[in-house]
């Protein structure tokens, strides 16, 4: 069993795999289970996915509204005009958004790692994915690959956000897809552990802080940096650029941030955003009315 | 290590808005649902740090008492447990609890019948997954991950070794097992990790084994 990112990456030079072929190696033995049935429980997880952000371009509305519909208009805009960003960029940032959204309306999704950044692995997913061209096979790969990222950073830190802030939720599922882009797009196990390390960065300190503490406001849109920055530190590993801080410590920093952070900025929607007086408002709104 | 599956991270499927918040609570639920063994009358929550002070707004409150009515992560009818519970006359109490836990998404569950209680405390620790930290006043650690058998026994010589014997007989393998006590002599309660669901006939004789006191199980 792989304990950290360099030992994944090793076991899938060494063997020469991709990492994907790891996590699905460890899940068959660890669960006693044959590749057909692993496959197909994550092939399950891939088809809510799909729905989810199917869903999402249906238009959806959160019971306090104050999320919902951006991904829509992001489709719009990019049908009339040309995104500055590319058109991958805003699809992948309108299909995270969209899951999102689908989320905080309460609707069905994967938690990937969890609900509140369940945007960013598959709205890169099904934004590269016009442009890759995957097999079935390859889309499910992604996946595990991200998963294998995940599984490190949270048997090695953690993963949310009332532990560790969103650099822990939204960072780590940013640098998940960063991983699994690369991967997809060809590059070799150490880029990929590249890419996790670049996006993580770009992301430590990020702190939660919920409006009201609902998973909306900034959780939705933080999704959309997530996973723009996924895919930019995909294609700048897939480049050759490399990060001077190695992967572990990177998530180790990650770690000893979030020990640092006080609880106001750990999903107890009392700091941050949650304490403007715009987010005062918004709580003193939605449950004056609502509860 | 904490977690060990794929799943744990891409997964669960799950009804909205947060893993930690919701998918985690509907699991310290259910928990305690098996673990009482039957749906409970009436239930007071203790809720803690980060639980207490947004669980309205993730519908920790409604994901909670949709576990003890036994619904899985992706239960559509999570958004109306409380409603169900009320017609169902299953009288819930929420108290926003400020003492100090050594985890921010800690709930403490005393749930029972007109006969008999349970007190567990259960913590979310993210993604989804859970553990349940104490059972009862006994500590301990339990996943939820695997099928697990909790034995209350006497702190008597023998109690452990009748247990195992019976599990050795009937082929089932122990993945983790611990033993935790209130006082020598005294109530003690083990907790067996195993890899395939205890067949209620195992459990029946496991009652009859010397020293005895209750057996519940979860089914991962």
């Amino acid at each position: 069993m792989f304990r950290n990112a360099a030992e994944l990456v090793e076991m899938a030079e060494k063997e020469d795999v991709l990492i994907s072929e790891i996590m699905i190696r460890q899940e068959m033995e660890v669960k006693d289970k044959s590749r057909e049935e692993v496959y197909s429980e994550m092939e399950k997880n891939l088809e809510v996915m799909e729905k989810a952000v199917e869903d999402s371009l249906k238009g959806v509305e959160s019971v306090t509204g104050l999320t919902g519909g951006d991904a829509v208009l992001i489709q719009n805009y990019m049908k009339e005009k040309t995104p500055l960003s590319g058109n991958l960029l805003m699809d992948a940032v309108s299909k995270a958004m969209g899951t999102n959204e689908v989320n905080a309306a309460m609707g069905t999704i994967c938690a990937t790692p969890t609900a509140g950044s369940a945007g960013c692995v598959p709205g890169t997913l099904f934004a590269v994915k016009n442009q890759l061209n995957p097999t079935r096979e390859q889309m499910i790969r992604y996946l595990f690959t991200s998963g294998a990222f995940g599984f490190v950073v949270a048997n090695n830190s953690f993963i949310s956000g009332a532990a560790g802030g969103c650099q822990a939720e939204v960072g780590s599922a940013g640098a998940m897809a960063s991983a699994a882009i690369v991967e997809m797009a060809g590059g070799t196990p150490q880029q990929s552990a590249e890419a996790f390390a670049m996006t993580l960065k770009n992301m430590l300190g990020l702190v939660c802080d919920p409006v009201a503490g609902l998973v909306e406001v900034p959780c939705v849109k933080r999704n959309a940096g997530g996973s723009s920055l996924a895919i930019v530190s995909a294609d700048m590993a897939l480049a050759g650029v490399t990060s001077r801080i190695p992967c572990d410590e990177v998530i180790g920093a990650m770690y000893r941030i979030g020990k640092q952070m006080p609880s106001s900025l750990r999903e107890t929607g009392e700091g941050g955003l949650a304490d403007t007086p715009t987010g005062r408002l918004l709580k003193e709104k939605i449950f004056g009315m609502s509860v | 290590m904490k977690y060990n599956s794929v799943f744990d991270i891409i997964g669960p499927v799950m009804i909205g808005p947060s893993s930690s918040h919701t998918a985690g609570a509907a699991r310290i639920g259910k928990a305690a649902r098996n673990l009482f063994g039957e749906e409970p009358k009436w239930a007071r929550i203790h809720l803690y740090e980060s639980f207490a002070k947004t669980y309205k707004g993730h519908g920790t409150d409604f994901a909670l008492v949709g576990g003890l009515l036994g619904y899985e992560t992706d239960d559509t009818r999570m958004n109306q447990a409380l409603v169900t519970a009320k017609e169902k006359n299953i009288d819930v109490q929420f108290i926003e609890d400020s003492a100090a836990v050594d985890h921010p998404n800690t709930a403490r569950l005393v749930i029972g019948n007109d006969t008999d209680q349970i007190e567990l405390v259960g913590i979310s620790i993210g993604g989804g997954k859970v553990e349940i930290t104490e059972l009862n006043g006994f500590e301990l650690r339990l996943s939820g991950n695997h099928p697990a058998i909790l034995i209350m026994h006497n702190d008597r010589y023998g109690a452990i070794a009748s247990v195992t014997k019976i599990l050795a007989k009937n082929e089932i393998n122990i993945g983790h097992m611990e033993v935790n006590r209130k006082d020598v002599g005294k109530e003690a309660l083990m907790v067996i990790e195993v890899d395939q669901n205890v067949e209620d006939t195992i459990l029946k004789e496991l009652e009859s084994a010397d020293h005895i006191i209750q057996i519940s199980k979860i089914v991962s």
